[in-house]
């Protein structure tokens, strides 16, 4: 049943990393991925690599999530691998047929790139196993705000996303009790070619809408109701301050990321 | 007394215009409505669907404003739009669904809405939610997300986000019509006690008698105009003006009304079940114990005639994932051909997803489902097949509408089923016939009011013919003529086809008038399955398990108390009546 599909990746805990600042938390996965490309060498790699590993365990997050995180994009990961294995050009190819030649730097170049990618979405997913969708999404407006001078409408997009996140559970909800509904009267929703089942969607998909514009015209009069007048003079209650753990944090990724530039000019393996 | 709202003469007209702002059409919403609300009063507000109550209950906090007339809210004029937040800080108002009032992923995160968009100082914002949240019994959840609540939880959590405001006044648009009994009895419990505990004027919009009863005063709405004003008390003992204007009473003044047309001597002022069963107990009794009549046995008991059987059937949700629950558990029985049986049970007792087995929709777990001595499950049986010959109709069905015309909806069942086009038309006409909607066949479903709705989406599976009809709260949020018309309708089809019939229903008292047999549910498991009045004559188990007895039970059971026994089988107002009569004459 549709109702199975988790929304959000959010694992609730109570590890330093889930209690950190979401602002700083983003913050820094931003320069961990700057670190990755920056890095030139397998060992600048392999510290992300190890350094995510450790915050999974800190965090509490079972390790077989770093392969689930993985998975859904392994077909994108062969891909490149391949790609760069073809293409890259040196001077003695280990292997040779037909057209297709490898050359050991194109081995070296489409390991070097997978390794990176799964550092890069190892950690991306930290940030969404450890920050709930709405610290997220509060994270973002806040960094976003001075953004607002330019009328850059922060607040309203932030509202949308909250919105929409609220919404989601009810209409995966109400969908699948239509869909069970239409299906009582012998709706066929899995059968035919692509046109008959996108015409065999229609009756599910008309009251849908009907039902979001209701919900959406009560929830508007509801948000009126509740003296809602956009971001102006609005405070929250949510304070977010930057604590210790924080600090400690940032100065960790800094001196990373420092060291990671270093090893580039001096290279430890080449 | 001072007073929070006072309304003058106000009128509101529903306009619609072209696209040159001619008119085009003109409604009367509201006519000519005064009347003021003293500070802490606890205002009841009844009236069938559209007799304009949720229209006026709108001009209390400037949603709208009057097209004559004027609203004046703690000093200030609605129409004053400068000071319209202070307007709706004063009177907060809680709305039928609770899932579209709540904003945010977290409770408290929602409550803290109206304070935040005030521009509270971010401490007083946390003091006043946790206050909020503990006023309405819901501290303990405030770091869920709304879809992991009840519907009665989601309801008290909006209510918290309208006390945040710190109002004078909360108005309630049927807060309780989309909840089950215990969702209403927690809803109904917090609404008093704010306007007990903490003097916050209440002003409730309700189908529900019961409810009203409990206000200090009730006004009464028809046709956009004020019928009656008053004392529940002096409102209910005018019955007959409010069945005139779609409305009900409670039982036991109807019961009171009853002993009175039968000429016993009982005041026409009795709206509670303590209240009547003190004035029964004071009559000049000839006896104190009432004889139960002999029952007439039932004779149908026909085995070849099964429709369906379930066998020891399971079913487990989320196997194997720590979320797993046992939704049915080792359900087994029989139901023969031309029953009318209902089910009842309270939200979670499995009674939703037991009949989503009968029509293969659900696989069970384990066991097996029999329909005409059938595996529905075996390989060479087609669940298509099955579905056209049991038909469910969902909990508030006219969601399911879609189509252009209400004849096109009706006929996708039939359509589906692959039949001819005469034999289509046929049965979308018989199905509009037995919903008495004949006269909408050509109109948009969507432009239909609620109730016809309803009674649309309910032809759409009458069409198909099913053997079995399956009705999950078909009367669930009507008004008390909706209720009664559409249960009118489903018992005149049942007498007219003399098809098997399954009603789940949380009201007892549409139950007991319609159904021969009674399936309980409790905890997905079957706690009995007998014939009615068999099954009621145990009401003190069906309310130790947590289900709503009628009032008229309940009745019994206080006059018990006082030393009047009439029996352990009241659940119709008629009995009550009889007994009580064979207790005077004998």
């Amino acid at each position: 049943m549709i109702k199975d599909i988790t929304i959000g990746q959010y694992f609730p805990g109570n590890s330093v990393i889930h209690k950190m600042d979401p602002r700083i938390k983003l913050l820094l996965d931003i320069v961990y991925l700057v670190m990755l490309f920056v890095s030139q060498s397998f060992t600048g790699i392999f510290v992300g690599l190890f350094f995510i590993v450790i915050c999974y365990i800190i965090s509490d997050i079972k390790l077989i999530m770093i392969i689930k995180s993985i998975k859904p994009i392994l077909p994108l990961m062969i891909f490149t691998a391949i790609l760069n294995m073809l293409f890259i050009k040196g001077e003695t190819p280990l292997f040779q047929w037909w057209i297709i030649s490898i050359y050991p730097e194109g081995l070296r170049m489409s390991a070097f790139m997978l390794l990176r990618i799964i550092a890069l979405i190892v950690g991306m997913s930290l940030l969404t196993y450890t920050t709930s969708p709405i610290m997220l999404t509060d994270a973002l407006e806040r960094l976003m705000s001075p953004l607002k001078k330019l009328h850059f409408p922060v607040h309203e997009l932030s509202m949308m996303m909250t919105i929409a996140l609220r919404f989601i559970p009810t209409l995966v909800e109400e969908t699948d009790k239509i869909m069970s509904a239409q299906k009582a009267r012998g709706a066929e929703l899995d059968s035919g070619n692509l046109l008959r089942k996108a015409k065999s969607f229609i009756p599910i998909l008309i009251p849908l809408f009907v039902s979001a514009f209701k919900r959406a015209n009560e929830l508007a009069t509801a948000m009126e109701c509740r003296c809602y007048r956009g971001g102006e003079g609005r405070t929250r209650m949510r304070q977010l301050k930057i604590a210790a753990r924080d600090i400690i944090a940032s100065v960790i990724m800094v001196m990373m990321l420092g060291g990671i530039i270093v090893l580039n000019f001096f290279p430890v393996v080449p | 007394m001072l007073d929070i709202i006072k309304i003058e003469d106000l009128c509101y007209d529903y306009i619609m215009t072209d696209e040159n702002d001619n008119v085009v059409e003109k409604t009367e919403a509201l006519k000519n409505i005064s009347f003021s609300v003293p500070d802490g009063q606890f205002l009841a507000v009844l009236g069938h669907n559209g007799c304009g109550k949720s229209t006026l209950a709108k001009h209390f906090n400037a949603i709208l404003v009057p097209t004559s007339g004027r609203v004046i809210v703690d000093g200030i004029d609605t129409s004053d739009e400068e000071r319209i937040y202070d307007i709706r800080k004063t009177v907060g108002m809680v709305f039928q669904n609770p899932d579209n009032q709540l904003v945010a992923t977290i409770v408290e995160e929602d409550v803290a809405f109206a304070p935040e968009n005030l521009g509270v100082p971010p401490d007083e914002i946390r003091r006043r939610v946790d206050e909020a949240l503990k006023q309405v019994d819901m501290y303990d959840f405030r770091e869920h997300s709304p879809h992991q609540l009840s519907g009665g939880q989601k309801q008290r959590v909006a209510i918290a986000g309208i006390i945040a405001m710190q109002p004078r006044c909360i108005v309630m648009d049927e807060p309780t019509a989309m909840l089950d009994p215990k969702g209403r009895r927690e809803v109904m419990k917090t609404i008093k006690r704010l306007n007990k505990e903490q003097g916050i004027t209440v002003i409730l919009i309700t189908h529900y008698m019961d409810e009203a009863a409990l206000a200090d005063r009730i006004i009464v709405m028809d046709k956009g105009s004020i019928l009656m004003d008053g004392e529940p008390h002096k409102i209910f003992a005018r019955g007959k003006e409010l069945r005139r204007a779609g409305l009900d009473v409670p039982q036991v003044t109807e019961l009171s009304e009853m002993l009175r047309e039968s000429g016993v001597n009982i005041s026409s002022e009795i709206i509670f079940e303590d209240e009547c069963a003190k004035a029964v107990s004071e009559l000049k009794l000839r006896t104190k114990t009432a004889v139960a009549e002999k029952k007439v046995g039932h004779i149908r008991e026909d085995k070849s005639s099964e429709a369906a059987r379930l066998e020891n059937v399971t079913y487990k949700y989320s196997v194997g994932t720590p979320f797993e629950k046992t939704a049915v558990d080792d359900v087994s029985l029989s139901i023969n051909r031309g029953e009318f049986i209902g089910i009842i049970g309270h939200t979670g007792s499995g009674k939703s997803t037991l009949i989503q087995h009968l029509n293969g929709l659900i696989k069970p777990t384990s066991g097996v489902v029999l329909i005409d001595g059938k595996n529905i499950h075996d390989k060479n049986i087609n669940i298509r097949d099955i579905r056209f010959k049991v038909g469910i109709v969902f909990q508030y069905s006219e969601h399911q509408l879609f189509e252009e015309t209400v004849a096109k909806d009706i006929a996708y069942g039939p359509t589906n089923m692959g039949l001819s086009e005469d034999e289509v038309k046929k049965r979308v006409e018989s199905a509009a016939q037995s919903m008495g909607i004949t006269h909408l066949l050509e109109k948009s479903p969507f432009d239909l009011s609620g109730g016809q709705q309803r009674r649309a989406a309910l032809a759409g599976v009458l069409a198909m013919e099913p053997e079995i009809l399956i009705l999950d709260e078909p009367a669930a949020g009507l008004d008390p003529k909706g209720r009664e018309k559409i249960l009118g309708l489903i018992k005149e089809y049942k007498r007219t086809s003399g098809k098997t019939i399954l009603l789940v229903s949380h009201s007892m008292e549409d139950i007991v008038k319609y159904a021969e047999k009674v399936l309980v549910m409790n905890k997905g498991k079957m706690f009995c399955f007998d014939y009615t009045d068999k099954v009621f004559e145990r009401t003190d188990e069906l309310a130790a398990i947590g289900l709503d007895v009628p009032q008229i039970t309940r009745f019994s059971h206080k006059l018990k108390e006082l030393g009047v026994d009439i029996g352990n089988d009241i659940y119709t107002v008629e009995r009550a009546k009889e007994r009580i009569c064979s207790l005077i004459k004998g």
